[in-house]
């Protein structure tokens, strides 16, 4: 074994901690901010030990403005700070869609190249057991289409910790999404400074029969489904797509060319969704070897009820997921 | 003693002072022209009347602090120094534009001039500016940000958001509100509970001063006054410049929310003619004066000709450079 494939086996939070923590020490132009990231070390504990140890210039507690401050981390970015923004929750960047939309993704291109936008906004997406409808949407969806950003969704803690170090280095804004059902989740996560691409999908359980496209936490569930079927003779392809934006159509080609069948699941509703994009290229590009319809799963067209017995019935299941397999199999 | 001497002009800085004002009107004009000849796509939001504002917040400034402005933005751009023959061209999307014809009259910056752009959201630009005061304070210098905005933006969250942060992080940062009474056709007493923006100062901890802003002299003290103060670290500033546009909101605007005799007690106010006689009391000759009005117009037309024969960017140049 190699020197630096050492592990260490780390909550994805604690992975996303390690990443602030480190892009801190090493880029002084690198600042925090965003609501009780502070001493409170924000409400899902990513930033914890931050603020005591790099103060409250670099780790910048805002109030609960959150246009205001991702304006703030716009003009911060062009006069070359590095901004990575929390958003608490998912569903508050409605809020703030403004600065991203019109300013984030669009003042490199409009003028004319003159100022970049390197800033991050890192926020947890999808439903956690009874959160409710303004605290659980997973909304990829709404940012895969706006030119000038980019969008990545780590599916493990390994993946956090590199790609957050990538999307702060790089020039551009990126939206970081996280996961509050990852966050207690562990990975093994190499040592050192692991910077990974953020334009490229991942194999992440390598199948023959139907390729399954997933990303943030669908991508463990549908590993699960992968297992559980492969006794029944099903060889599942599970690629977690990792970069939403762009799409690494090359990984999904190569997938969909050995398969022959594709299947899209994620968190976000089915209808606009990131999934929708991913068939649309899929039959644009692979019609020739295509062996049944390309299948979508993901959450009812409905808002996301409180009620975790009334969640369960919006939210995709393994069980909708190996439905759609059979169904794709079946032809 | 509030004033600071480097408000004060001699007669070669108020000449060029009136210069500048005229050469935005000049310029305004030409763009509303060419709208009217069909030669100019999209729309325009001119600051005709409103120069004395531009002009003299600008010139109270260093060359290194930095400007934001908003959809009103021609006059900030050209009182800044920027080639009125670039900003032109950017006007009319060609490819010698300050941004290649990728961003127009809304979207136009240049960080050599250290303008972080004009902006075509109504407050989108107040938390910007208020985002490279942060990053100036970061870097420990005595530059300020100065962000431009029209009353009706008082009105956006943005603004609320923006100068409370400001105002907690005591940022170097001075608001100038361009208060032309009016958010597009809505006028202030329709849109907004006190009867001024800088009322709302208070309510963010920072000093909040209404100003004549047909008066060139007055806004040029104010603002290094206000400047003064952010300069050394006491926090924001927020200045308010009664103004008035004597077109309309934007290039089709037929003005029926206000009535022609409001409109002609404003054109007695004319900041530029103001500035004329001033330069007579100062001795100096109506023959040079209209000589100056004769060289800008002159320049304009050259300008306008060279613009329109100017190239436009490439299928690459349009598809191009989204990513940095």
């Amino acid at each position: 074994m190699p020197e630096n494939d050492k592990n260490q086996s780390i909550f994805y939070s604690k992975a996303i901690n390690e990443a602030l923590d480190e892009e801190l020490a090493r880029d002084p132009s690198v600042l925090l901010m965003g609501e009780d990231i502070g001493v409170y070390g924000g409400a899902f504990g990513v930033t914890k030990g931050l603020h005591e140890k790099y103060g409250a210039e670099r780790v910048l507690e805002t109030p609960i403005s959150e246009n205001g401050f991702m304006g703030v981390a716009v003009g911060a970015a062009m006069m070359g700070l590095k901004p990575v923004v929390e958003i608490m929750f998912m569903d508050f960047i409605a809020l703030a869609l403004d600065q991203i939309l019109n300013s984030a993704g669009k003042l490199h291109y409009m003028y004319n190249g003159q100022v970049n936008v390197p800033m991050v906004v890192r926020t947890p997406g999808g439903a956690k057991g009874g959160y409710g409808p303004s605290h659980s949407q997973m909304l990829s969806n709404l940012f895969v289409g706006i030119p000038g950003i980019k969008v990545v969704a780590p599916s493990t803690a390994a993946q956090a910790k590199g790609l957050l170090k990538a999307a702060i280095r790089d020039p551009n804004p990126v939206i970081f999404i996280e996961n509050k059902r990852l966050y207690p989740q562990r990975g093994d996560v190499p040592e050192g400074d692991v910077v990974l691409p953020l334009d490229k999908a991942v194999v992440a359980g390598p199948g023959e029969d139907v390729s399954v496209f997933a990303y943030s936490a669908m991508v463990p569930v549908c590993l699960a489904v992968k297992k559980a079927l492969a006794p029944h003779g099903v060889s599942m392809e599970v690629v977690d797509l990792v970069s939403l934006q762009p799409l690494d159509m090359e990984t999904i080609f190569a997938s969909v060319r050995k398969t022959g069948r594709a299947i899209c699941v994620e968190e976000a509703c089915v209808t606009g969704g990131v999934g929708a994009e991913v068939a649309a290229l899929v039959a644009g590009n692979c019609m020739d070897v295509l062996e049944a319809p390309i299948l979508r799963v993901g959450a009812k067209d409905v808002p996301i009820a409180s009620s975790i017995e009334l969640e369960k019935h919006i939210l995709p299941t393994a069980d909708d997921i190996v439905k759609a397999v059979r169904d794709c199999m079946a032809w | 003693m509030t004033d600071s001497t480097d408000s004060m002009l001699d007669v070669g800085e108020l000449a060029d002072c009136f210069r500048r004002m005229l050469a935005i009107r000049i310029f305004e004009e030409a763009l509303s022209d060419l709208f009217g000849k069909n030669q100019l796509g999209g729309t325009s939001h001119f600051c005709i009347g409103q120069e004395a504002c531009a002009v003299g917040v600008v010139s109270a400034l260093r060359k290194t602090d930095w400007l934001v402005s908003n959809h009103r933005g021609h006059g900030h751009l050209l009182a800044r120094g920027l080639d009125p023959e670039r900003v032109m061209a950017e006007l009319m999307g060609r490819v010698n534009g300050y941004c290649g014809g990728r961003g127009g009259s809304q979207h136009m910056c240049s960080m050599e001039h250290c303008f972080l752009g004009t902006n075509g959201i109504t407050a989108g630009g107040i938390p910007i500016g208020t985002g490279a005061a942060l990053a100036l304070r970061q870097r420990k210098s005595d530059d300020i940000a100065v962000v431009f905005f029209g009353d009706g933006a008082g009105n956006q969250g943005a603004f609320h958001e923006a100068l409370n942060m400001a105002g907690v992080w005591k940022l170097p940062v001075l608001y100038v509100c361009e208060n032309n009474g009016y958010g597009m056709s809505n006028p202030m007493t329709g849109s907004t509970a006190v009867p001024q923006v800088s009322d709302r100062a208070a309510a963010y901890s920072m000093p909040g001063l209404v100003c004549d802003g047909m008066d060139l002299l007055e806004v040029r003290r104010r603002t290094a006054e206000l400047a003064k103060s952010v300069r050394a670290g006491k926090g924001p500033a927020l200045l308010e410049l009664m103004t008035y546009r004597y077109c309309g909101h934007s290039k089709n605007d037929p003005r029926v929310y206000r009535t022609r005799e409001e409109e002609s007690e404003w054109d007695a106010k004319d900041c530029i003619e103001r500035v004329a006689t001033a330069l007579r009391e100062a001795g100096i000759a109506d023959e040079q004066i209209d000589a100056i009005r004769a060289e800008e117009a002159e320049r304009m037309q050259i300008i306008v000709q060279r613009c329109l024969a100017a190239p436009y960017g490439d299928r690459e140049h349009a598809l191009g450079g989204v990513y940095a």
